[in-house]
């Protein structure tokens, strides 16, 4: 749950609460978004699959993330970020603008960062989704989230995810050796509390270390 | 975002006919092709663009950039920006469309574009952005608040009573300059437009930004056979350093023999109301020695006509000394 063992018991309090109320109320209203993997305490409702739909123009998807297929009945309009976080409640991506102007949402389709809030779910039918929930665990974690750790390359740790999920891409990307390639290539991902250098620092060690 | 009917058609032709039922063309549509979203997610967000029908065309076999047989390139519409930036031919032979492409936007955003899109790509206008506020470009007839407003970022060329809107990419002035080519399928065949020709200027129809008719489809983009020995770059100058839309920009591409210019093609962005070729600039360089004085007088040339606005008369200022530094930087390169 947390990048922190300890503070498990806090935080799967919180995000099961917050889970579970969702779910109560997206059941008696929308069920088109019925969350797939959150939906066990719904009588006849079965591990990944929704099985029902009021939405007018739902369209049948299989949403393939963290190699794991989730077969969803979704509104056109959802957006591959609203999909991952408030249907399949993947929270660890995170809605900062929700215009493609922050980076907060950066996930990875297809072994490429793309911005999740510009994407629709509906035309990733088969693609496979990566998000930070996909990266690492707490127990192993991927070498940039532990880079980001040991650099302390976050405050507040909204812009975090996206920030982790920009970086490995930038691994596989043309990107010059020195600070300056690496800022520049970073650039769509934007820190409020101001952490760039310590993130430059992070991804600097993995490509020193890799 | 208004809902909308989500299809995938199986190929351009089925594509084309869908489009077709449209009153008008691409932008503002009825009928929408949706390529990278980029530019279409984010207006249908905003209720700008407000499409009855998503023909999602990413499957269509339209994303390859290949070698032609004189030389030169053609380029799918659905090729993403990053691969275009980053092909080994494009860096090469088309260095200044590389620039361009990876001067724009961000890495993910580069990865989600089309080529197609992007050459579609609406103005950053904030006015247009805004249902609240009245727009000739997205509601025609209801009037200009720019012209009398917050306009620091807006054109200084091409504008008209109606419409001062920039338009915001950096791939399209590398394509001005490089003399594209625009290929399209439509309902009655296939057609190329040259890339100077495809965006209109607003005139007193701002709301109609290309010669796209109804149905009409983009399939690919061809640049002529690389010129040998030329200097390629492209400026860019903003408000930040990166991550940020243009104030003034210039695509160069030179060649010199002897000490004189015998070949340029100027294309300028951030200060036009469409991708800005200049010929008034070309005409000042050709034949001319390459030397700073002359780049002057190009740069003079090229804003000879600009009309300032309100807040943005340091872009003419601006545009002159982005295109004497380019032209100084692409000759000595």
């Amino acid at each position: 749950m947390s990048d922190n063992p300890k503070l498990d018991h806090v935080n799967r309090s919180r995000r099961t609460f917050l889970k579970t109320t969702g779910t109560t109320a997206a059941a008696g209203m929308i069920s088109a978004y019925l969350p797939a993997h959150a939906s066990d305490a719904v009588e006849g409702v079965s591990e990944n699959e929704v099985t029902s739909t009021t939405i007018e123009g739902a369209v049948p998807i299989t949403l393939r993330i963290n190699g794991k297929d989730h077969k969803l009945n979704i509104d056109p309009r959802t957006t591959l970020l609203d999909c991952i976080r408030e249907t399949l409640t993947f929270t660890g991506t995170k809605k900062g603008c929700d215009h493609g102007q922050c980076g907060a949402c950066t996930v990875h389709v297809n072994g490429k960062r793309v911005l999740s809030c510009l994407n629709l779910a509906v035309m990733h039918d088969g693609n496979e989704i990566t998000t930070i929930e996909g990266l690492g665990t707490p127990d192993a974690l991927h070498p940039m989230q532990k880079a980001f750790l040991d650099c302390d390359g976050y405050q507040c740790g909204y812009c975090t995810s996206g920030q982790i999920m920009s970086a490995v891409a930038l691994l596989k990307e043309p990107c010059g050796p020195d600070d300056a390639a690496v800022k520049e290539l970073m650039s769509g991902n934007i820190c409020r509390c101001g952490a760039y250098a310590n993130i430059i620092a992070a991804i600097q060690q993995v490509r020193k270390n890799g | 975002m208004r809902i909308f009917e989500f299809i995938r058609p199986p190929d351009p032709a089925t594509a084309v006919a869908a489009a077709a039922q449209s009153k008008t063309a691409q932008q503002g549509a009825d009928v929408r092709f949706m390529g990278g979203g980029t530019t279409l997610i984010d207006l249908m967000k905003l209720n700008v663009e407000t499409p009855s029908r998503v023909l999602d065309i990413n499957r269509l076999p339209l994303d390859q950039i290949e070698v032609m047989p004189d030389g030169g390139l053609k380029i799918g519409a659905t090729a993403r920006n990053s691969d275009l930036a980053y092909h080994a031919k494009v860096q090469r032979d088309y260095a200044v469309l590389s620039q361009a492409i990876l001067q724009g936007a961000s890495a993910q955003i580069r990865n989600m574009a089309t080529v197609g899109g992007n050459v579609l790509q609406r103005t950053r206008c904030v006015y247009f952005r805004d249902t609240a506020m009245p727009c000739n470009k997205r509601a025609g007839g209801t009037g200009c608040p720019a012209i009398t407003g917050h306009n620091r970022t807006l054109a200084i060329l091409g504008t008209s009573e109606q419409c001062i809107a920039t338009n915001p990419s950096d791939m399209c002035v590398a394509m001005a300059a490089l003399e594209a080519t625009i290929h399209i399928q439509g309902p009655k065949g296939t057609r190329a437009v040259a890339f100077g020709d495809f965006h209109l200027l607003p005139g007193s129809t701002p709301q109609r930004e290309t010669v796209l008719e109804p149905g009409d489809l983009i399939t690919h983009v061809t640049l002529p056979p690389p010129i040998a020995g030329s200097k390629q770059l492209y400026l860019k100058l903003r408000d930040r350093a990166s991550y940020e839309f243009a104030l003034a920009s210039a695509a160069i591409v030179l060649t010199i023999g002897g000490g004189n210019i015998t070949r340029a093609y100027i294309a300028l962005g951030g200060v036009g109301t469409k991708p800005w070729r200049s010929p008034e600039a070309e005409a000042a360089l050709i034949g001319k020695a390459a030397n700073d004085a002359t780049f002057r007088q190009a740069a003079e040339a090229a804003v000879r006509n600009a009309k300032p606005q309100s807040e943005n008369g340091f872009k003419i200022e601006l545009a002159k000394r982005c295109l004497t530094h380019a032209l100084r930087t692409a000759a000595a390169g």
